[in-house]
């Protein structure tokens, strides 16, 4: 490998720049590659849950399977409904996947590994993961169909309902860490399983992990796109890579989400217990075990539960998991002035 | 001009036009969505004054929450545009008029005379370990606690004040309660039953 200050003097003024997109390539092609293999994963475990095998004809174990369905999807036609407006049309996948994208600037893989280690790096992920509506709102609008208006609509009420207990488990959160920064956040939680925020936040991470599921509009609130009523919602109008986008898109905030999950609640690269043979694998690995594992759990979720009634999931966001954050919120807060103040750190 | 600057001006010009078509666009959902660009650029230009937390809680605020709301009550809204723009003419001059002294007003209070930078320099960039998440935090619960919980109150009052001039409840309306609907056990719904599954065959030869 060659030293890095000989490509710093070979692009000279440029090399900031070049850098930054050398870095943010790194970490977009095997996202990418792990949303392909998700959707593989996925397949495979609701298979082998429904006593099915999944795919297995492409490739070895139907391994290539997620590359022939990219490469079918690259061949199909894009569609424009006549009536559509299409410049909102064509705009909407895009503004789908690049908030999916541009969240994981932030994100810390090790106490290294991050694109930007900013100080209020949990505040830009909610702001940025909040702008993810507009695809599936514009989409919905701009599609000129009534079923994928109102997968448009459905989603809009249910993402922003949820966001709120989302924002509410963070500040729990970011009040036991005392820092928005992520890095900061998982090093406050230094130590094994007993010492994550899963423990003292415990409602905070349920509450968190199922706005999650509610969030990446997974089964089983999975209302945007619920087929038997609303044909596939939002996204009925979008062929070929158009409708590819929006499926990339869901699957990186899935992605995003179980990234989170292990970082805020769960001890991001902390080993299991802080003993001998746990703490010799490299960190990165833990995390992604742990990513892994939040995953399965939403593959197991799809593959168990039904799906919610459009009621039922705006009652639990506003009656249940907001009363609940709002509570653990204050004990926290009392918590942390009391002697026993170490059990939140 | 350095880097931030050329930041600046792009932002602006975007910012500008924005706005501008807000005003100006046919189709309220245009209108709606180039809002939401207007105050993105906006929460870019706070960055470039290093105000991260108003940036993003900018961003959070009013484009993850109130825009979505927006937009969804814009686009199930059937407006008449040219409903809408009778009596544009007639409402011209007084229009110009209040837009004209508004703007001479601003000149005159945000002019170079008062806020040039001579008298308001630019603010002294930062050192690296500073956080201004931490010292609005600070500010707001130390130095500003009685305008900010004032505040509060007045908005909680704004929330219920809108509820109840909204909210109406007839009489006989028939809702269904989904928390009781979930509370509801099996044995609430169906009895078990024992009996023979098929009838004793009659003896008859």
């Amino acid at each position: 490998m060659m030293e890095l200050s000989y490509w710093q003097n070979l692009f000279g003024w440029a090399w900031p720049g070049v850098w930054t997109l050398v870095r943010i390539v790194v970490l977009v092609v095997p996202l990418m590659l792990a949303v392909a293999y998700l959707t593989y994963a996925e397949r495979k475990v609701i298979g082998y849950m429904q006593v099915r095998i999944g795919p297995n004809r492409v490739g070895f174990k139907g391994l290539l399977q997620p590359i022939a369905d990219a490469v079918k999807l690259l061949m199909k036609e894009i569609i424009i409904p006549s009536g559509s407006n299409k410049f909102l049309f064509v705009l909407a996948p895009v503004l789908t996947i690049a908030p999916a994208l541009a969240a994981w600037a932030v994100v810390p893989f090790s106490p290294q590994m991050v694109l930007a280690n900013v100080d209020a790096g949990l505040l830009y992920i909610m702001a940025i993961t909040s702008m993810g509506v507009y695809g599936v709102i514009i989409a919905g609008w701009a599609s000129n169909s009534k079923y994928a208006f109102l997968g448009g609509l459905r989603s809009a009420a249910q993402i922003v309902s949820y966001e709120i207990a989302m924002g509410f488990a963070l500040v729990g959160v970011l009040m036991a860490a005392h820092s928005l920064n992520l890095v900061d956040i998982v090093n406050a939680q230094h130590g094994g399983l007993l010492n994550w925020y899963w423990l003292p936040l415990f409602p905070m991470f349920l509450v968190y992990l199922i706005a999650g599921v509610a969030e990446t509009n997974r089964a089983p609130f999975d209302v945007a796109e619920g087929e038997s009523e609303i044909v596939a919602g939002f996204h009925v109008e979008y062929s070929g890579m158009a409708f590819a986008i929006f499926f990339l898109a869901e699957y990186a905030n899935m992605i995003l989400v179980a990234t989170l999950t292990s970082i805020l609640f769960l001890g991001g690269w902390y080993p299991l217990f802080d003993i001998a043979p746990f703490n010799w694998i490299p960190g990165i690995f833990w995390l992604l075990a742990k990513v892994a594992f939040v995953l399965f759990l939403f593959l197991w979720f799809r593959a168990t539960f039904p799906r919610y009634r459009y009621d039922q999931i705006m009652r639990l966001g506003w009656k249940v998991f907001i009363p609940i954050t709002l509570v653990w919120v204050v004990v926290v807060g009392a918590v942390m002035q009391t002697p026993l103040a170490f059990l939140v750190h | 001009m350095n880097f931030l600057t050329g930041v600046f001006y792009m932002l602006s010009v975007i910012l500008l036009f924005a706005g501008f078509r807000v005003v100006t666009t046919r189709n309220p959902v245009h209108a709606a969505l180039f809002l939401v660009l207007a105050f993105f650029s906006a929460a870019g230009i706070w960055l470039t004054l290093e105000a991260e937390f108003l940036a993003i809680a900018l961003v959070m605020v009013y484009v993850g929450a109130v825009m979505v709301l927006f937009l969804f009550v814009v686009m199930m809204l059937d407006i008449n545009l040219d409903r809408l723009r009778e009596g544009f003419w007639q409402y011209l001059p007084l229009a110009s008029f209040v837009s004209a002294m508004l703007a001479l007003e601003m000149t005159v209070v945000l002019g170079s005379r008062t806020f040039g930078l001579s008298i308001v320099p630019s603010p002294q960039p930062h050192p690296a370990g500073y956080s201004n998440t931490r010292e609005l935090g600070r500010l707001l619960y130390t130095y500003y606690v009685y305008p900010f919980e004032l505040a509060a109150v007045i908005l909680v009052v704004a929330i219920v004040a809108a509820i109840a001039l909204t909210m109406r409840r007839r009489k006989n309306t028939r809702y269904q309660d989904p928390a009781r609907q979930v509370k509801v056990k099996r044995e609430q719904r169906i009895r078990m039953i024992q009996m023979p599954a098929e009838k004793p065959s009659s003896t008859k030869t």
